[in-house]
């Protein structure tokens, strides 16, 4: 007989381990498809990710005298180190995703005291890390090779890209967002920056230069469906952040379209559908209640637009999140659920008979 | 009817099949029973019998004893063979006062006054008959009975609602009492309902009853009693959700019902009311349910208070594998018990034995702020922004996010996938709050007491003071007399 326990004698089947076992689930789709789209170079920086995580987190628990093992195993580093992967270029060195993963596990999380402590996305944290220390290696697109087709690099050379970083010859490519960024600042207008440039299917399927995983615009989002369909997740963020890029896209795409570009090409372009599903939607680092998640999405997309469209880089998505992150405690100390029997100020209802 | 949204709640598996359709069947008339003196809430009753007594069935074992309280009966004719504390059903297993009573097996009624037209009597008739059974709430809470019927008609009530939610999973009592004995149901409803003056009446029951609702329905057919179909959500038996959901209103922070015109009694109540009134027989028995995945036959049963709970385990064949834990009630709200031999009481809804699976519990890892318990909370807390505090000890600051609104009915704890504690954290804060509070007055209480001794030394001070004052005034007074006397005779 188990020692005096207090109600509920019942629990949902849920667990920490399930609820991040979802979000990989989630995730899978687009990775593979970014597998199959970059080749092994993006296996490999998935694995070296993954790895580093899963060290560094055993070690640094391990200093601080804690049980390694429940730690490992609620799934959380690995979630972490597969978002980081994905946001990466694929063909970048390995001690990119290793040094972006240990800082993520390390410094972003069990710094601030481990699991549901830390005030930063983790991955995003090691993402604008490795973007400020390391532009030129964050910022080398490559073009689509799709594994099996003629100009993709076999395991061996993947190897050579990966762990030698050893560049491949004729196929460096800018992203859209960074080619657009380009051509802006030679004083090129957007018609002409596009023209053979963006063509919206490929966008939305994913076939285009960018980050491993966060191309493939259709699959992130059928990843996030499921999300909210297993109610791991809320609408309310990933459809605020969505509309945080859009309405302002809208109304300046609207005064003026050849410097402002239109609402579908932010929504299909750079991280944004996968931080909208997959990021924004982090419990531990955006607000409480559904309106503070959708406050906090929408300031996330609005961000976003500003940087892509006025800021030094051509992609946001990772300094909005964090941005945001900052705002999270002082949206969660405004925004609260009304308390039954009590008025939004928390004053006692007052005494009303008959109907 | 029109019915209003409720926010928050959860969908726990109900496991209601285990025993729903199982006959209500009286138990074998145990050999000993265990009454303990208080089964309310409020003071304990106080015995009127001693060691040694005969009594018979229905007759008073102990009255009422201050304004909260209520009586307690024999459940069936015997000898007292002791009275004195014995362990009670309830966590801590604790012993309580407790008449011991021995059955002479032949059950024999008290001679009782039956009353051929109830719906004649007074109001206040009503009440007092339902004080003399030794009625209290059957839906968990026990509160006296007519002590509620009283409160609500000097207060004016509007709406009645009769409860027949039962949202707690495995418990299927109250389902059986409303397929089985709607008839009377209704008429103990009806009852109530002159009692307290009402001018609505409504039944609230979950449509995960449907036999019950048709029942209900059935007969309260041509009165005034509208029995409404309400979906199926914990807690959705909790007064505030049924009131909200019902009616829309909402019971101010700090207030009753009452204040907003609204009475709530359970259906089970309501059969203890009409067989008081219509048969003058005090409240010895209740349904209970008896299940859990551990229970080889689950089953509803009339047992007698007093029972001690392994006859119910006993009356289900046992059990089909070692429990993992024994609940009395229900397992959202319900208390683990360890002692087989604590008896059944006023309160006692159900009798669960859970396998390990059923309880689903885990060890409790780190919050991870999924909000997960914000939505499912009916009240609108925070529960992971109150446990946060509670945590530090910062009392202050849960209050401040609600502690004292929270109405402790789990939903939290069951969906957080960290398997976090909430509700003990909150009623550990509460008992916590509860002593500060206590000490607070307790303080206050002192100070006034050497304030008040102060000014009592202060006084007699002065008062010594102003005396001395007065003597020496009269004696120079005196003095000066003598003198001016003396001159006088100089003078001369």
């Amino acid at each position: 007989m188990n020692p005096i326990a207090h109600s509920p004698h019942a629990h949902a089947p849920v667990s920490i381990g399930k609820v991040m076992g979802t979000v990989l689930i989630a995730l899978t789709p687009a990775t593979l498809f970014g597998f199959w789209l970059y080749g092994w170079p993006a296996i490999n920086l998935w694995a070296v990710s993954l790895i580093a995580a899963i060290v560094g987190e055993a070690v640094v628990v391990n200093l601080q005298g804690r049980a390694v093992r429940p730690v490992l195993m609620d799934g959380s580093g690995v979630l972490t180190a597969w978002l980081l992967a994905v946001s990466l270029p694929p063909f970048a060195p390995w001690w990119i995703a290793a040094l972006g993963s240990l800082f993520a596990v390390v410094i972003g999380k069990q710094v601030f005291g481990g699991l549901g402590q830390n005030v930063f996305n983790p991955a995003m944290a090691a993402r604008v890390m490795l973007l400020i220390s390391f532009p030129l290696e964050m910022t080398s697109w490559v073009a689509p090779a799709p594994l099996g087709s003629a100009h993709a690099p076999g395991w061996l050379d993947s190897l050579r890209i990966t762990f030698m970083s050893q560049p491949l010859d004729g196929m460096a490519s800018a992203s859209l967002l960074g080619h657009v960024k380009t051509e802006f600042t030679r004083g090129v207008g957007l018609d002409q920056a596009l023209a053979g440039y963006y063509a919206p299917l490929d966008a939305l399927w994913g076939s285009r230069a960018g980050s491993m995983g966060e191309t493939a615009a259709l699959l992130l989002l059928l990843g996030g469906l499921y999300l909210i369909a297993r109610r791991i997740i809320t609408w309310h963020a990933p459809v605020a952040m969505l509309l945080g890029v859009a309405v302002p896209a809208l109304i300046f795409n609207a005064i003026n379209a050849n410097h402002y570009a239109g609402p579908m090409y932010h929504l299909l372009s750079g991280g944004l559908i996968l931080g909208a599903f997959f990021i924004v939607t982090d419990p531990v680092t955006s607000p409480n209640t559904a309106l503070g998640q959708f406050i906090f999405g929408f300031g996330c997309g609005v961000m976003t637009w500003i940087i892509r469209t006025w800021g030094g880089y051509p992609e946001g998505v990772a300094f909005a999140v964090m941005l945001m992150n900052t705002l999270t405690p002082l949206i969660d100390q405004y925004v609260k659920p009304r308390i039954y029997g009590r008025d939004r100020k928390g004053v006692a209802l007052s005494v009303n008979k008959g109907s | 009817m029109k019915l209003f949204d409720l926010r928050g709640g959860v969908h726990p598996e109900g496991r209601k099949d285990l025993s729903a359709e199982r006959h209500i069947r009286a138990l074998p008339l145990p050999k000993k029973l265990f009454v303990p003196l208080q089964q309310h809430i409020g003071a304990p009753a106080t015995p009127v019998v001693k060691v040694g007594d005969h009594v018979l069935k229905g007759q008073l074992l102990a009255a009422a004893q201050g304004t909260v309280s209520s009586s307690v009966h024999a459940p069936t004719s015997g000898v007292i063979v002791a009275m004195g504390d014995f362990p009670a059903p309830h966590p801590s297993g604790l012993p309580v006062p407790t008449i011991t009573l021995e059955s002479d097996g032949e059950d024999k009624w008290i001679a009782t006054e039956s009353v051929d037209d109830p719906f004649a009597l007074s109001p206040e008739n009503i009440a007092a008959r339902v004080a003399v059974a030794g009625i209290v709430g059957l839906g968990g809470a026990t509160f006296p009975a007519a002590l509620k019927l009283n409160l609500s008609r000097s207060s004016g009530v509007q709406t009645l609602i009769m409860n027949g939610g039962e949202c707690e999973p495995y418990l299927t009592c109250d389902d059986r009492i409303m397929r089985e004995r709607a008839g009377q149901i209704v008429e103990g409803i009806r009852l109530i309902a002159i009692a307290v003056a009402a001018k609505e009446v409504l039944v609230g029951i979950e449509d995960n009853k449907p036999e019950a609702i048709a029942a209900m329905q059935a007969a309260a057919e041509g009165s005034a009693v509208k029995v409404v179909t309400m979906p199926s959500m914990y807690p959705m038996g909790s007064e505030k959700q049924i009131i909200q959901v019902l009616t829309g209103k909402e019971i101010p922070a700090g207030g009753r019902p009452a204040d907003i015109g609204v009475l709530v009694h359970n259906v089970a109540t309501a059969f203890a009311v009409q067989q008081a009134i219509r048969y003058g027989r005090p409240l010895i028995s209740r349904i209970v349910t008896v299940s859990g995945g551990a229970i080889k036959t689950a089953c509803n049963v009339e047992a007698l208070v007093g029972t001690p709970v392994q006859e119910l385990i006993d009356f289900a064949d046992g059990y089909v594998q070692p429990a993992a834990r024994l609940v009395l009630g229900g397992p959202m709200m319900g208390q683990q018990f360890t002692n087989t031999e604590v008896p059944v009481v006023k309160g006692t809804s159900g009798v669960l034995a859970l396998t390990a699976k059923e309880i689903g519990q885990a060890e409790a890892s780190p919050c991870i702020r999924c909000s997960t318990c914000v939505r499912a909370c009916p009240v609108g807390l925070l529960p992971l922004e109150m446990a946060s505090r509670i945590r530090v000890s910062d009392l202050a600051g849960a209050v401040a996010f609600g502690l004292k609104d929270c109405i402790a009915c789990g939903s939290c704890s069951y969906v957080c996938p960290a398997h976090i504690p909430l509700v003990h954290y909150f009623n550990y804060a509460k008992g916590d709050l509860a002593g500060q509070e206590r000490a607070k007055l307790k303080q206050e209480a002192t100070k006034k007491l050497a304030d008040a001794r102060n000014e009592r030394i202060a006084r007699i001070e002065r008062e010594r003071a102003e005396a001395a004052a007065k003597r020496k005034a009269a004696r120079e007074a005196k003095e000066r007399a003598a003198k001016e006397a003396a001159a006088k005779v100089e003078v001369v």
